[in-house]
């Protein structure tokens, strides 16, 4: 009796023993494209590649700035900043973490394949200290430099070589390259196996230079790009984890008994766009000159746009309405100006009428209906808000493809956008959004050309001011200008949605990053 | 003989150039992948590089003659999505289509078949009524309903069966296979069923059809007189001969199976080119769209040249007559 315990229990321990590996299963509409961290500029890509490759500088839980392959950093010249690397760090392959590969990366990242070219654009150049301090000089002084270098993957130089693998691969060259479907980084996944559109494996790297929270020894990623598809396969508990959740689903996904829904704002801002450039509109009624130049037009089309009904409706709740061009969690963010003018339709008519269009007027508005949640049904509910002032929106929807080609080229009068900080910092939606369109790239997504050159000016000084609280008051005058000149009319920051098993617990980020180091998997 | 192949594909070449000039024209209007490609942070001068790089400023007929160019010698590119060769991508997913396809089409035949034959001889009968009900509503239901529903049955309320992807798969050389593995069936189970229906309505009723015709032509009478037992006369004489166009139909349908797994693909995330497609269409991934395009011509045009082959081979008529049996 007692060796059949004995033996029951030698047995239980290797059962045990041999299931103890936690997987983490988890799906997203479409697939990472590459496990080249420098070859495409798309948050799906940086974050999944973000758990096998690492930065100098990460993020936090709170978005925050935090130390990674660099222990601290500081300025030793308005335009030179000293980083001092971790010491003891290898990569996957066992190669350990150098100055050299830091410099190497830089290389890499601004060769002609690289996607990353914008993030290095502001540094002149990288100079090895010793092996593990680096001085980066910057063109001109660069307060956010830290924020930028979170998007900016070390690669291992050695690795790189013995690959071929020197540069990200160039798709104009025609030739494939080793690090688009191999990895070798410093982060605390290591890539085990990749097929393309089917899955992608990681396992946790154990000689990981850091404690990790998470208990999962096996990440399996799944594309699933239907989304009735991935909302089954979480509900019949094929997948631990999914996202994005259609917004009709999550009700459902709540009261099924192991699933839950975890949704918080995401740091894009939706908004409406009006070009105040032309002296006659492309797309419209009015002739011999612009209403939208009027700004109590402007005002009109925002005070009659109820943004509270497409909160509930549109976006079943999953909208946070704004009056700022950035939302909370983009550094100069400012919660005491975040209050929208009222929906108010007799008012919106009184300005009408006083801009005299008492009657309304015909115009088109562009929107793209594939690359926002819902975008083009808000679309649609602006332009039933529009219509009780008078105005007949001839609305035209379409698929980002053909959208964004158009918009860029400003063939539009009126349009919807969406836009995310890539730096997370305010000065770049002054810059791409507000500021006055230059040769340059200034302005590139300020589609309908608002211009204020008290803006232009603010903007230019907060690119270069390193004093945080200078820089913050000049972001709110900033800011305040674009309020008072009614330049666009934001609407909602969209929420994210994550769906996921009631035995997985997990941080969700902003930034709609997906970090496998702080999600664990109980009970299996 | 010869005659008659050379002048099919003489005719083939001409189809496929048809095919990918339409292709071509139907892309000015899918839109443009570089702003696809470079994302928000690039300057207005990297887009116009990339646009030149990529030959996309060139006019329509310029970029046609340059794909036709490189696709003579076999040369698709890179994918602008996935910066990959477009022929080991579609190599990839090869696989996972033909298997899908056939196994859809071996379905649809084995039961098929029984089903319409039951359904002619039993005319009336409860169970061939029903029989004939179901294929009505298998030809009028639309194939992403038909998998939802399965899924939603199999895969949420059961949990028999998984509810996407194709498992565990053993690589043969390049060839990925899940007909290895217990996995690998499970998976095929759903997704094969789905693609199935609409070919397994369209048989049954195709075969009943037939058959009818054919037990009231005279040989059958003939062979009744004879005294010869039911047995032989229905599946010895009848059958042979309404399976002749059934076979035709079949091998059409084939290459239909093939194209139209789009939507199959798509609900059960199966690896295949119809998913590889739809995810080029939405990142205006024109190499992999064109490359595609061609395959499904190509494999249209060989398919009809062997059924017509066939034919040749099966009527003599034909052989007698200048033909060009064309569909």
């Amino acid at each position: 009796m007692k060796f059949k315990r004995t033996l029951l229990t030698a047995s239980l321990v290797l059962a045990c023993g041999l299931s103890s590996a936690v997987t983490l299963r988890v799906a997203n509409q479409g697939d990472v494209q590459s496990m080249d961290p420098h070859s495409l500029n798309e948050s799906l890509q940086l974050s999944f590649d973000n758990s096998i490759y690492e930065s100098l500088v990460g993020r936090g839980k709170d978005m925050s700035v935090v130390p990674l392959l660099a222990t601290k950093w500081r300025q030793t010249s308005p335009t030179v900043w000293r980083f001092d690397l971790r010491k003891g760090v290898k990569f996957h392959d066992g190669t350990p973490f150098t100055a050299d590969d830091v410099i190497f990366s830089f290389k890499r990242a601004t060769d002609a394949g690289s996607d990353m070219k914008g993030y290095v654009a502001p540094i002149k150049e990288l100079r090895k200290i010793d092996d593990h301090t680096v001085d980066i000089e910057t063109v001109t002084p660069f307060p956010i430099l830290p924020d930028t270098l979170t998007v900016f993957a070390i690669m291992s130089k050695k690795w790189c070589e013995d690959n071929k693998a020197e540069k990200p691969v160039d798709r104009r060259k025609g030739i494939e390259n080793t690090a688009s479907f191999k990895a070798n980084g410093t982060g605390p996944f290591r890539l085990k196996e990749r097929q393309p559109s089917v899955r992608t494996v990681l396992v946790r790297n154990f000689n990981y230079w850091d404690k990790v929270e998470s208990n999962v020894d096996e990440v399996v990623f799944t594309p699933i790009g239907s989304d009735a598809t991935r909302v089954a396969a979480l509900l019949s508990g094929e997948i631990d984890v999914m996202e994005p959740v259609p917004l009709q689903d999550i009700e459902r996904i709540k009261a099924s008994a192991g699933t839950t829904v975890l949704q918080g704002p995401e740091l894009r801002t939706i908004f409406l766009g009006m070009d105040q450039k032309r002296d006659e509109l492309l797309f419209s009624s009015v002739k011999g000159k612009n209403p939208f130049k009027d700004k109590r037009v402007r005002q009109a089309f925002y005070q009659a746009i109820d943004v509270e009904t497409i909160k509930s409706r549109v976006m079943r709740g999953a909208a946070t309405p704004t009056a700022l061009m950035v939302g909370p969690g983009v550094n100069g963010f400012q919660a005491d100006m975040n209050k929208r003018l009222p929906y108010d339709v007799e008012a919106a008519k009184k300005l009408m009428a006083d801009a005299g269009y008492a009657s309304g007027f015909e115009v088109t508005m562009n929107c793209p209906n594939d690359r926002y949640v819902n975008d083009a049904a808000i679309c649609q509910a602006v332009a039933a808000n529009l219509a009780r002032i008078g105005v007949k929106i001839n609305l035209q929807a379409e698929t980002k493809n053909t959208y964004f080609p158009k918009i860029l080229r400003r063939d539009t009068s009126f349009y919807l956008l969406g836009w995310t900080p890539s730096t997370t910092d305010a000065h770049d939606a002054l810059y791409n959004l507000m500021a006055t369109p230059t040769d340059k790239g200034q302005g590139q997504y300020n589609l309908g050309t608002y211009s204020n050159p008290k803006l232009d000016e603010l903007t230019a000084k907060i690119q270069v001011e390193t004093d945080k609280t200078k820089r913050n008051e000049m972001i709110r005058e900033a800011f305040k200008v674009h309020l008072d000149d009614v330049g666009h009319i934001p609407l909602h920051q969209q929420a994210l949605a994550w769906a996921y098993g009631k035995n997985v617990t997990l941080t969700q980020l902003p930034s709609n990053y997906m970090f496998f180091k702080w999600m664990s998997v109980k009970g299996k | 003989m010869l005659v008659f192949v050379l002048r099919r594909l003489a005719q083939a070449v001409i189809v496929m150039l048809a095919v990918a000039f339409i292709a071509f024209m139907l892309f000015q209007y899918v839109g443009d992948p570089v702003n696809n490609i470079l994302g928000q942070d690039a300057t207005p001068e990297q887009r116009a590089q990339l646009r030149a790089d990529l030959g996309l400023d060139k006019p329509f007929p310029v970029q046609f003659a340059r794909f036709v160019g490189n696709a003579v010698q076999g040369r698709f590119g890179l994918s602008l999505r996935q910066g990959r060769m477009v022929s080991s991508l579609i190599a990839e997913r090869l696989p996972a289509t033909l298997e899908l396809a056939f196994s859809a089409a071996l379905i649809a035949l084995a039961l098929g078949v029984p089903m319409g034959v039951y359904a002619a001889l039993r005319r009336g009968t409860f169970l061939s009524q029903t029989l004939m009900t179901l294929s009505l509503v298998g030809v009028s239901l639309p194939i992403f309903l038909i998998g939802i529903l399965l899924i939603l049955v199999f895969a949420v309320t059961l949990k028999w069966l998984p509810s996407f992807g194709r498992g565990e798969v053993t690589m043969l050389g390049s060839w990925s296979t899940g007909f290895l593995t217990v996995d690998g069936w499970r998976h095929l189970i759903l997704p094969s069923i789905t693609l199935a229906v609409f070919q397994l309505a369209l048989i049954t009723r195709l075969v009943r059809s037939e058959m009818l015709e054919v037990l009231r032509a005279d040989y059958i009478k003939f062979a009744r007189a004879r005294g010869l037992p039911n047995r032989t006369v229905y599946f010895g004489h009848a059958l042979k001969n309404t399976l002749v166009p059934v076979m035709t139909i079949t091998g059409l349908q084939l290459g239909g199976l093939i194209a139209f797994a789009i939507i199959t693909e798509t609900v059960f995330q199966w690896p295949g080119m119809g998913l590889l497609f739809i995810q080029a269409v939405t990142f205006a991934d024109i190499p992999v769209m064109a490359a595609y395009l061609c395959l499904i011509a190509l494999i249209f045009v060989v398919i009809n040249l062997a059924v017509d082959m066939l034919y040749f081979v099966v009527d003599p008529r034909l052989r007698a007559e200048k033909s060009t049996a064309g569909h």
